[in-house]
């Protein structure tokens, strides 16, 4: 079923603070082209979820700033930086995983994952990633505390914002965008060091021999994290963030948001200590969920494009439901259905196998399992064999046929790779590489790590009848590894 | 001024807009929009005056920076220019064999030399240095002036019958233009150069041809017919025909005696460039010299 929030209603005469969001409707109404961005004051809230957001922001921030530190032995002048984007080198490194720019699919492939991913999660448990794991989420989460050090929490923020300017206020103020700036130069510096071998960066950055790169990116990070997370906040979510139009397609009555179970809540309104709570609802409109709403919203207008789902509206109505003596979870992570359920009397019955679920379920198998098979199959030597086409074909003074190859061979490992060179499919055709010895097989010596560029001729005995362009290999093999390379040999035409 | 059209559900004004029963809201945009787009315009101003920007009657605003794209491309072209100065004298001290057997060296000569036969070359021996009839294929083992390092470099500087004063050059007659044999005596070389090449020939008019050859080819293309690259004479006992193989085409090269002409390159490249080029085709050709009219002669 469809939940339609109605929001006609004339909301002037109710009592008791607004949402942000409803004042900025209100702000609205006689309409200008531009409307100013109305401050959100977040109160600080103890509870499960502000705690697990707590634990997340420190897990995300240290696998952000630990993750170029990390040092892992590879052979050779190699870079021995475990996680590195190495443009120069053009390679990219995680781990014992090394990838060249024309496996590119492979990082296709794991944004399609992660898209994937994020569809399901979204469609059975909500905006979880908005809510907990995004980078503006954390920043912001960690510059509100920062925030918080220096002006005191919701009210003594509000307090000092409309005070008349005084020390106090100044040094405050001055002290909250210095420690921001801090920040954001550290995320930005720590940026950096996922492209260049990190001790060796940390050391040319401060003396300033470092490349120009490395000082725009971490001026451009830095400024983009100042102000994204310290000033703009709700607003990337709300203006620039394509995700939160997105998601309305994933999301269903089965999927799990905050939600504000109006079927218990209503009619809502001040509750005084020993009145019965016969004929009304669990809400007091204390509006707790309000002030702690980092998005300035009311999750009791049901869900919204401006909502994270990060449950912090939980924990605080959890806290007052406590304190009047009513169950916890007025405002929950629950179902649309379900409380649709309940408000007709029903037990709930949450589905978590739907067919959009099982869609995205299947889809990330498929690709999940491409991957692995992608990444089991894949080769130490990479064989393209190129011909060429001008001329096709060369005629010898004895009338027999050769054909030229250039042969590309990319060797993935970090060892000299000896390589047997057979080819297939022209009777009596030999194989000869211009500069090396004749042998047969042809065997090469193959540089590690880089990609070996062979001429090769191929020359076919005179024939007769044999005429056109006829089917070959090139057959090459590495200690185990073998494989087929298909190519064509061209007789073209006696002059 | 009707009064715009308001969202039942949130309030907000729309845009009038309606798709499939769907209507636009006209949320008004955040103020620091706004900001972007006053900035937007003195960034526009600041740049007017540091950076070339207004026409003039003779000539425009230079900016206060003095940016330039066209000394940029004049400082990189003088860097390249410089670049290729190091290559061209490590081109022109090796000697031909250093240059093949070095890999970077050998790697430089080719690129140099792949841009010049493309340049130059190509009009007349293809584009991938294939030949065309009358025009020698530089791919195979077959070559009229030798096809080692040093002849290759020699032909490529002196020219075939070039105004070099040291030009390469040979002489093929027009043995039927100019009367000096008649149709039928064309017509029996013929068969007696077909015999040469290993086909099957008509036996009765080879044996008339057999005083004829001997009397006005063996000079040049030697009794046996395997030519002599001394003089240029093409080996006739081969697979390879450069003003090709069917008796239509050698009864024409014998009646009309056509001599392709090489310019001489001495003086239009460098002596380095000449060596980049005489290795590019030495490499592309296999190596070249390991057969050909030498290796079949008696």
């Amino acid at each position: 079923m469809t939940i339609i929030i109605d929001r006609s209603r004339d909301r002037s005469k109710a009592t008791g603070p607004v949402s942000i969001a409803e004042k900025q409707r209100e702000k609205d109404r006689p309409q200008g082209l531009y409307k100013a961005r109305v401050p959100i004051y977040p109160k600080l809230v103890h509870g499960q979820w502000r705690w697990i957001k707590w634990v997340l922001l420190i897990v995300m921030l240290a696998i952000y700033y630990i993750t170029p530190w990390i040092r892992w032995d590879r052979p050779g002048a190699l870079p021995d930086q475990a996680v590195l984007v190495d443009f120069d080198g053009g390679r990219f490194y995680f781990f014992m995983i090394q990838l060249w720019p024309q496996e590119v699919y492979f990082i296709t492939g794991l944004l399609v994952l992660s898209a994937l991913s994020l569809f399901l999660v979204t469609s059975l448990f909500g905006r979880l990633w908005c809510g907990y794991a995004c980078p503006q989420t954390v920043w912001t989460d960690l510059y509100i505390y920062v925030e918080r050090m220096f002006e005191g929490d919701r009210n003594a923020r509000m307090r000092l914002d409309a005070a008349p300017t005084s020390f106090n206020k100044l040094w405050r103020k001055a002290g909250k965008h210095a420690v921001w700036i801090g920040v954001a130069f550290g995320t930005g510096g720590a940026w950096i060091f996922y492209f260049h071998d990190a001790p060796q960066l940390i050391r040319t950055f401060w003396v300033g021999t470092a490349p120009m790169t490395a000082y725009v990116s971490c001026a451009i990070l830095t400024f983009t994290t100042y102000v994204f997370a310290g000033h703009m906040r709700e607003q990337v979510c709300t203006y620039m963030c394509p995700w939160p139009r997105i998601q309305g397609a994933m999301l269903d009555d089965q999927s799990f948001q905050v939600t504000y179970r109006y079927d218990r809540g209503e009619p809502r309104g001040p509750h005084k200590k020993a009145e019965s709570w016969d004929g009304r609802g669990d809400c007091i409109d204390c509006n707790q969920c309000i002030v702690v709403c980092p998005m300035g919203i009311d999750i009791r207008d049901g869900a919204q494009l401006e909502c994270i789902n990060c449950g912090l509206c939980i924990d605080a109505c959890n806290e007052v439901m406590e304190k009047v003596g009513r169950p916890r979870g007025l405002i929950a992570y629950d179902t649309d259905a379900a409380v649709a359920a309940r408000s007709c009397g029903q037990k709930p019955q949450h589905r978590l196998i739907r067919p959009r679920t099982l869609y995205y379920g299947v889809a990330l198998l498929i690709v999940s399992g491409l991957m692995i098979w992608g990444f089991s199959t894949r080769k130490t030597l990479d064989v393209h064999a190129l011909r060429d086409r001008n001329p096709a074909s060369v005629r010898l003074h004895d009338g027999a046929v050769r054909n030229g190859y250039t042969l590309k061979i990319a060797n993935h490992g970090f060892q000299t790779a000896t390589v047997e060179i057979r080819y297939g499919g022209v009777p009596g055709a030999t194989l000869r590489s211009p500069g090396r010895p004749e042998s047969d097989p042809l065997t090469l010596q193959v540089d590690p790590n880089r990609v070996t560029s062979v001429r090769v001729f191929v020359t076919a005995p005179a024939s007769e009848e044999a005429d056109g362009s006829r089917p070959a290999t090139f057959d090459v093999r590495s200690g185990d590894e073998r494989q087929t390379v298909r190519t064509a040999f061209e007789y073209g035409e006696l002059r | 001024m009707s009064e715009p059209e308001r969202d039942e559900h949130s309030g907000v004004e729309t845009t009038g807009h309606v798709w499939d029963g769907i209507r636009e809201l006209d949320n008004p945009l955040p103020r620091w929009w706004l900001w972007i787009f006053y900035g937007c315009i003195v960034v526009a101003i600041v740049y007017w005056v540091l950076m070339p920007a207004w026409p003039g009657l003779n000539g425009y605003t230079p900016g206060l920076l003095k940016q330039s794209d066209r000394a940029a491309v004049a400082q990189d072209l003088q860097a390249l220019q410089a670049q290729r100065g190091r290559g061209e004298a490590m081109l022109a001290t090796a000697s031909l064999q250093q240059i093949e057997a070095d890999p970077a060296l050998q790697a430089h000569a080719l690129s140099v030399g792949q841009s010049v036969v493309g340049d130059n070359c190509a009009t007349c021996h293809g584009a991938g240095g294939g030949g065309n009839r009358g025009y020698p294929n530089l791919r195979d083992d077959v070559w009229l002036w030798g096809g080692s390092l040093e002849e290759i470099e020699h032909t490529l500087r002196v020219g075939v019958r070039s105004a070099h004063p040291e030009t390469r050059t040979s002489q093929m007659p027009a043995f039927g233009r100019e009367n000096m044999l008649t149709a039928a005596q064309v017509s029996d070389l013929t068969e007696y150069v077909v015999r040469l090449s290993g086909r099957p020939a008509n036996a009765a008019a080879v044996g008339r041809a057999q005083q004829l050859y001997a009397d006005n080819c063996a000079a040049c293309h030697t009794p046996t017919g395997v030519g002599d690259r001394l003089v240029g004479a093409p080996n006739l006992t081969d697979r390879e025909w450069l003003y090709g193989s069917d008796r239509e085409s050698i009864r024409g090269q014998i009646h009309n005696g056509r001599n392709g002409v090489m310019p001489t390159w001495e003086g239009r490249f460098s002596p380095g460039v000449i060596k980049a080029l005489a290795v590019y085709i030495h490499v592309n050709a296999g190596g070249g010299e390991a057969s050909g009219a030498a290796a079949v002669a008696p």
